[in-house]
């Protein structure tokens, strides 16, 4: 049984119809890669995939459950974490309260715990606390821990939804864009922090990207997507030489195109 | 031992307090004691307010309905209850303190199951959309105890004694009430189920990707809120000689967000300033409602365009004085 | 059935008057995404700017006499109200809403709480807190159809409303403003860099509001004798209403709705008993919000994530 395991899906937003028919499987331990054209629909997929949207026809099996058109609430607690494609940090917040709001499934105490702090209440707060803070050293991010979140430079606030995302303990991680605007250096890094997430961590991870230099080195499947639909799906080997993908990239069909390199 | 140094702790509150109202009561005249009595009700409000408006971003204007259904609810409570109170008890200051106490949480519950009855529905709603229906629900309730026959229409409940209600509000009271709710909710702010109202008002959508209940949190905070706007109602019942739906106008509700626009949407402090400061102009302008009012608006219409975080933002007094090394932080109002 | 024909007929004309509000609302709503809680009071001035010109030209003396005041006068009052409210409606779009149109959501909201307080407040001090009675502008003939009593004044504000509704949607569908306006609630930004003026639309948008509210301001006063200066407030309040069920940002909405919205509350007021005539309004704002927030002819809008 797969991870992840999408049947058929559709997503229609009045007259347009953002994904169609698409079909894919996310084996465990894999590094996904979801890549197409701007506007494909790769971050509708992801919303779907995570709640935010209901699909009007197909199934999403996770775990060989179906989550479609549940609520993202649920979705995150059964082990499905994302970042998003325009990092939604909670800006006011500290890099460690980032991380630890998240922490709903370590927190057991009720409200009227917190009100009058007792004693459970404090064993969570500090089981909290040194969770978030084992998150943020592995994420390299332990100095900044009671830095405001929104004063972070631009990668680190990138690392920090990643290292927020991952304080869900899920399975299944989605990663919305993480190579936008870093360099070549950079995006070398992340491509060994996301092996890092699945050979250390055990995770899962689905990658949409633009970044080609990351796709093809870090990703073992990639799904293809043009205007909502699947025109592909691969080895990057396979994907970087194959026709339709050079088509719906390029506008045109040539052999031999090396531009996907 | 814990529970014990806890309970210490509160006892020796208990008796500043007590204290202290010696003190106010030797040093004031009526009317200064007056204007404390109030600051200490508007404390309550504000702060119970600033949980739902400012920490969780959810904007309500309608709390008077809320502060309503306390005061008529502790009123009635209190009044059908004094009675069998006294018969056990006799007619001292004891049996009067578990008379009032009692009566407040009655209210306070009433109030709070109101929060829940008008969360429940509203908070489905954003931004501008939730601000008017709250004031809707407000102008319901408000209507609704303008016709309960039972509880004296238009002219209000003052109880079975023709005398009115007892004045059972005294300094002792207001600020052992306002210090154990602000204690409370400094608490709540400031842990896991603070930081994921903070989140939910930062960013609902990512908070919700991170397992947040959101609706569930959202309903709570709104309940809470709406109990301590109760708890504020009963104690300004006892001040009057009745309850009266006059006293909970819309412009209630707007001297409400005044407080926490004024000291700054998010920060419990700033809560506290505020609401003391529109106990001490509403008191030093009593002859002068409208220029009071015009205060207010041309005060809420200003801070908006020049300083919308208000007095401290989402800081805190103490953070503050703490100086950590820290940005400035963004305010409800700033963030998106 | 001819208590419900009375009824329908007041409740026509009273909704005429709530869908002239409401159409300002709708409009600055469907623009700016705002709710302009100083509509109410922009009302409120129109009315008695209507109220204070009337008397300018000697509404009084024609009371005296009791000769009717000459038809001419009553539209240059009207005009002069709706030229006074326009310009309200521009210097508080100018001062209080503009520093804040790209504040968050909240900021406005809250500013235009105070504009609504503080226009309220200055009424109260600048025209006396006490209701005044209104001019007979137009004095009132009545006449009977088939046992409804049926006033002049009552038809006079079909006519008005009707006049000046009409003369909106020419506006809207045929003139460039108009389609300007179309535009930007469509989508601002796009507007702005399709290189309309987007301060000069979002002005006269204002402009057309109040000046459409004051209509309904005189028109209340003729209708229901008194003004008071909180008037604003609760008509405000109901012509927002409408302007939700009719579904916010749409014309035709805020016409139907203000329509419903009257009937619905002349006919509790009829039916029921008086005292609820205020709260069936909130009723229909609740019920619609949580059931068909988008209003009955508006368009449901998917927020992008």
């Amino acid at each position: 049984m797969s991870l992840l395991e999408l049947r058929a899906v559709d997503k229609i937003f009045g007259g347009l119809h953002a994904v169609r028919g698409v079909s894919f499987q996310v084996e465990k331990g894999a590094i996904f890669g979801l890549i197409g054209p701007n506007g494909a629909g790769k971050t509708t997929l992801f919303n779907v995939i995570t709640g935010v949207y209901t699909p009007e026809h197909g199934q999403i099996l996770f775990e060989g459950r179906n989550i479609a058109g549940l609520k993202p609430a649920l979705i995150a607690e059964r082990g499905v974490a994302r970042t998003f494609q325009n990092i939604r940090i909670f800006r006011t917040m500290t890099v460690a309260e980032n991380v630890m709001v998240a922490g709903h499934h370590l927190h057991k105490a009720s409200i009227a715990d917190a009100m009058l702090r007792t004693r459970s209440y404090e064993r969570d707060e500090q089981a909290l606390t040194k969770r978030a803070q084992e998150l943020l050293e592995v994420l390299g991010l332990a100095e900044l821990a009671h830095e405001v979140a929104g004063s972070l430079p631009y990668g680190s606030q990138r690392r920090l939804e990643i290292a927020r995302g991952l304080m869900l303990s899920p399975q299944l991680l989605l990663l919305d864009e993480p190579a936008a605007g870093m360099n070549s250096q950079e995006a070398r890094t992340l491509n060994e922090q996301i092996r890092f997430l699945r050979d250390q961590l055990g995770l899962t991870v689905i990658l949409v990207e633009h970044n080609m230099a990351v796709v093809m080195n870090v990703c073992e499947t990639i799904h293809v997507v043009d205007h909502g639909e699947t025109i592909a799906q691969g080895t990057p080997a396979e994907i970087k030489s194959h026709p339709k993908v050079l088509a719906a990239y390029l506008g045109e069909e040539q052999p031999g195109n090396q531009a996907l390199a | 031992m814990r529970a014990l140094i806890r309970f210490g702790i509160a006892a020796l509150i208990l008796l500043a307090i007590y204290g202290l109202e010696f003190g106010v009561e030797a040093a004031f005249t009526e009317y200064v004691q007056r204007i404390i009595l109030l600051a200490g009700i508007n404390v309550i409000l504000a702060v119970g307010l600033n949980l739902i408006n400012g920490t969780t971003g959810q904007f309500s204007i309608g709390h008077a309905g809320f502060m309503a259904v306390g005061a008529y609810g502790a009123a009635f409570v209190g009044v059908k209850l004094a009675p069998p109170v006294h018969g056990a008890l006799g007619s001292g200051p004891l049996a009067d303190a578990v008379v009032f106490n009692v009566a407040l949480l009655v209210g306070a519950l009433f109030a709070g199951i109101s929060g829940l009855i008008v969360g429940m529905p509203s908070l489905r709603l954003r931004g501008d959309y939730l601000a008017v229906v709250t004031l809707g629900f407000g102008e319901i309730i408000r209507i609704l105890f303008n016709n309960a026959t039972f509880l004296g229409s238009a002219t209000g409940y003052s109880g079975d004694d023709p005398s009115g209600l007892p004045a059972y509000t005294n300094f002792f009271w207001v600020f052992a009430w306002a210090t154990a709710i602000v204690t409370l909710i400094h608490n709540l702010t400031f842990s896991q189920t603070g930081r994921s109202l903070t989140a939910i008002r930062e960013d609902e959508i990512a908070a919700e990707a991170m397992a947040t209940p959101t609706t569930r949190l959202k309903v709570t905070a709104f309940a809470i809120s709406a109990a301590t706007a109760g708890v504020a109602g009963g104690l300004f019942a006892h001040m009057q000689a009745g309850v009266r739906p006059e006293d909970f106008r819309f412009e209630r509700s707007i001297d409400m967000i005044v407080m926490i626009i004024v000291g700054g949407l998010g920060s419990i402090s700033g809560a506290i300033l505020g609401g003391i400061f529109v106990a001490v102009s509403l008191e030093l302008m009593r002859d002068l409602q409208q220029y009071r009012l015009v205060l207010y608006a041309l005060l809420l219409i200003v801070i908006m365009i020049v300083r919308p975080e208000g007095l401290l933002g989402t800081r805190e007094l103490h953070h503050l004085l703490r100086r950590k090394k820290t940005a400035k932080p963004a305010t409800p109002t700033e963030s998106a | 059935m001819t208590q419900f024909l009375q009824q329908l007929i007041n409740g026509l004309s009273l909704g005429s008057i709530y869908a002239l509000i409401a159409l300002g609302y709708t409009m600055v709503y469907g623009i700016l995404k705002l709710i302009n809680f100083a509509h109410g009071e922009v009302f409120m001035v129109g009315a008695y700017t209507g109220f204070y010109a009337a008397g300018f030209l000697g509404v009084a003396d024609f009371e005296a006499q009791n000769h009717s005041f000459p038809l001419y006068l009553a539209l240059l009052v009207l005009i002069i109200a709706m030229a006074a409210a326009a310009l309200l409606g521009m210097t508080i779009e100018f001062l209080a809403y503009r520093p804040v149109r790209s504040a968050p959501r909240l900021t406005p909201l809250i500013t235009a709480i105070g504009v609504s307080l503080f226009l309220q407040n200055a009424g109260m001090l600048l025209f006396s807190p006490n209701p005044q009675r209104y001019p007979a502008i137009l004095s009132e003939v009545r006449f009977a159809v088939f046992g409804v009593i049926v006033t002049n004044i009552k038809l006079t504000i079909f006519a008005v409303a009707l006049c000046l509704m009409f003369g909106l949607h020419l506006f809207v569908q045929k003139t460039w403003t108009g389609r300007a306006m179309r535009a930007l609630s469509f989508n601002i930004d796009a507007a702005k860099l399709m290189g309309i003026d987007t301060n000069q639309v979002i002005r006269v948008t204002f402009a057309i509001g109040s000046a459409l509210a004051a209509a309904g301001g005189i028109l209340f006063g003729l209708d229901q004798i008194t003004i008071n200066p909180l008037m604003g407030v609760l008509t405000g309040l109901k012509a927002f209403v409408a302007a939700v069920l009719g579904g916010i940002g749409s014309i035709p909405g805020a016409v139907v709705g203000g329509l419903l919205i009257g009937l619905a509350e002349q006919l509790t007021a009829g039916y029921l008993s008086p005292e609820y005539r205020d709260a069936i309004t909130f009723l229909i704002l609740i019920l619609i919000l949580l059931l068909k927030p988008e209003g009955l002819l508006g368009v449901v809008r998917v927020e992008k994530v």
